[in-house]
């Protein structure tokens, strides 16, 4: 039985497909969302693509269409805020400014990738850029996100902690006891739900009472906000003045980015066989919302970017994405002694 | 208290965190119970008096989330330790310590480790039953990545907590309430790393090897002096660090004479009684043991609570030394 949909016209893939609004925004910062985007895009595109090969082996979780929630957010974050992910965490370790290439070489389990070919596509690793790490344990970064704050807040410094996760975290225990502990202590946090309104496979309406989960920062006494996730400049604004509270010793915050993703749970299909109410009419009508899209759209508009700059930049993130992929083919897998060597940390190794 | 006098086994924990909470700031505590006398015995008496209520925490009812944010602050410079008043409730942590502390190394190429500590508490005995009485010791030595240990001795009390608080591994600590009146005079403090820390001899014998994990050991000590008066000479082994498990100790005494006997507090089947004998069994010559190793383990069976089934649940000193005269006489 499908319910009243709690958020309305953010869940409905007819709407929110016109150019974004972006007056007032600043044209130099704009050209940064659309490039990092475009990069996200291009990487996750290409990794399908090794997948469909047979070339990458490891799980992969595309987020592609749902890439403005990293790239808002990222805009608000310094390299020394700690920023944890989950299974579909390429877009965030791209957004923070992680080097395609070693993601790319990680997804192939080389030694040169992000976690030095030990973690795959599910795993990565970015420290230098504030990427503290992710798992996919659903939830399962989300209280050590909350102990990177723990120890920010006792440290007395000015860093923030962001959890990424999805709305099939939201129904883990953990996501409420980490909820609390961050209330209660009055942390600086951010948790960041990209609500795509699907678990692996079956629609939010069959799984919660309402398709918002907003409601739970609530019940935590938790400011929240609920945007659109497919619209970097209101993700952006939202995750900023959320990141700026939590920073000045606010206190944690959440933001709600509704999105969608245009590929199944794992892997480059679609999966509409296998997702229940995943209709391709609805996948089709989402890709109208494209973020990427709708940012080109008003930019072109404005007068910001000329086709031949579009093309322009379009080629030069393809051939950048394209040469991270050749280099990390060729790239060398790691020792075989990185298997026991690693068990335990270098310096108390056994 | 002056240095001198005797300690007993709660005291000298509580002696290893006031150690590590004056030495060293980065270290702070994190669990149910730290304000109340109720929980954690004496082991951790006034610490929030004397050092915060900052660097003690005392928590909502969340043992999952707390472990995730110890974990979460050992990667940015803190050394927490988490602690499990009662082991049967960590079992709801299972998802951070196993999943996420344990592979955090090794899944992120050796990057970041969580240098945390997690205290349990084994709490047995007085009817207590199937939910606030296991040892589940065995289960965590089974996953790579964390270190574990149980003390024995008062003195291991103390140290190897200062040890694991120390070591850059997530270390899981497991105490025991059994143990807290023993008593001992214990030497100043010296710091070793723990990956240095393995199997101890702990009683000198010729006749038979007896090794003990935890609460085990000292039954298996009180066994020995027992048998000393029917002339049969027990070498005892603690084994204190079950993971990474180092069997040498055991095989160079099995070899010196002949017989194994192992006493373990948790149950049999594929416990950590079973491994240390499959240990040595693996590294010593055939026709060393001159007899078939015997183990001393729980039933198979969840705890009762009736004082009627429980009185012959747990092994007792007696069944040690049965144990141990039957494979001296007979074996």
């Amino acid at each position: 039985m499908r319910r009243d949909s709690d958020l309305g016209g953010l869940a409905d893939p007819g709407r929110f497909s016109e150019p974004l609004e972006i007056a007032g925004n600043d044209a130099g910062t704009l050209l940064e969302y659309l490039r990092s985007m475009q990069l996200i895009r291009c990487a996750e595109e290409l990794i399908g693509e090794m997948v469909t090969e047979g070339v990458a082996k490891t799980p992969c979780h595309l987020g592609i269409g749902q890439e403005a929630v990293a790239v808002g957010v990222a805009s608000g974050l310094n390299a020394t805020d700690r920023v944890f992910g989950n299974h579909r965490s390429h877009s965030q370790f791209l957004a923070l400014g992680g080097d395609v290439y070693s993601l790319i070489a990680e997804v192939l389990g080389k030694a040169d990738g992000a976690s030095n070919g030990m973690g795959g596509s599910m795993h990565l690793y970015g420290a230098s850029v504030g990427f503290q790490g992710s798992v996919p344990l659903v939830g399962a970064t989300i209280p050590i996100a909350v102990g990177a704050a723990l120890a920010a807040k006792m440290g007395g410094g000015q860093e923030v902690a962001v959890a990424f996760f999805g709305d099939g975290a939201c129904e883990e225990g953990v996501f409420h006891e980490s909820l609390n502990l961050a209330s209660v202590y009055e942390l600086p946090i951010l948790f960041v739900v990209e609500n795509n309104l699907f678990s692996s496979h079956l629609d939010i309406q069959l799984r919660q009472p309402s398709d918002s989960v907003a409601r739970f920062a609530e019940a935590h006494r938790i400011q929240s906000r609920i945007v659109d996730g497919n619209d970097v400049v209101r993700v952006s604004a939202a995750a900023g003045e959320l990141i700026s509270r939590a920073r000045a010793g606010g206190g944690p915050g959440f933001l709600e980015a509704v999105t969608y993703r245009l590929r199944g749970h794992v892997g480059p299909n679609e999966d509409i066989d296998v997702g229940v109410h995943r209709k391709m009419q609805d996948v089709n009508a989402w890709k109208q919302r494209c973020p990427i899209k709708r940012l080109h759209a008003a930019m072109a508009g404005a007068g910001l970017i000329t086709p031949d700059e579009f093309d322009e930049q379009s080629r030069g993130v393809m051939s950048e994405v394209r040469s991270a992929v050749d280099r990390a083919r060729a790239a060398p897998y790691p020792d075989k002694s990185t298997l026991l060597d690693l068990v335990y940390s270098t310096r108390a190794r056994a | 208290m002056s240095a001198g006098d005797p300690v007993n086994y709660g005291e000298a924990i509580r002696e290893g965190f006031v150690y590590l909470l004056e030495t060293y700031p980065e270290v702070f505590c994190i669990g149910q119970g730290l304000w109340s006398p109720w929980y954690v015995g004496n082991t951790m008496t006034d610490l929030d008096q004397l050092f915060g209520r900052d660097r003690i925490i005392d928590t909502p009812v969340s043992e999952l989330a707390c472990t995730g944010a110890a974990i979460g602050a050992s990667l940015f410079g803190y050394r927490p330790i988490v602690v499990h008043p009662r082991m049967d409730f960590m079992v709801l942590a299972a998802d951070q310590i196993i999943n996420q502390a344990a592979k955090w190394s090794h899944m992120l190429g050796g990057q970041a480790s969580p240098a945390v500590t997690i205290r349990s508490i084994i709490n047995r005995g007085g009817e207590q039953g199937a939910q606030h009485s296991q040892a589940l010791h065995s289960w965590f030595a089974h996953i790579p990545g964390l270190r574990v240990v149980m003390p024995t001795t008062v003195q291991d009390a103390r140290d190897l907590l200062i040890s694991s608080v120390l070591c850059d591994d997530p270390v899981m600590y497991i105490d025991d309430r059994w143990l807290y009146e023993r008593t001992a005079v214990l030497p100043a403090v010296t710091e070793r790393p723990l990956e240095d820390e393995g199997p101890k001899i702990l009683r000198h014998g010729q006749d038979i090897t007896v090794v003990g994990v935890g609460h085990s050991t000292w039954l298996s000590e009180q066994a020995a002096q027992h048998l000393e008066e029917e002339q049969i000479s027990v070498e005892v082994i603690d084994v204190r660090v079950l993971n990474p498990f180092r069997s040498d100790i055991i095989c160079e005494s099995v070899k010196r004479t002949g017989k194994l006997c192992v006493i373990d507090g948790g149950w049999r089947t594929a416990g950590m009684g079973g491994e240390i004998i499959a240990a040595v069994v693996e590294n010593i010559e055939s026709g060393v043991l001159k007899a078939s190793p015997v183990r001393v383990t729980l039933p198979d069976a969840p705890v009762p609570t009736s004082k009627a089934l429980e009185d012959g649940y747990y092994p007792s000193v007696n069944d040690v030394i049965d144990a141990a005269k039957k494979l001296v006489r007979h074996g």
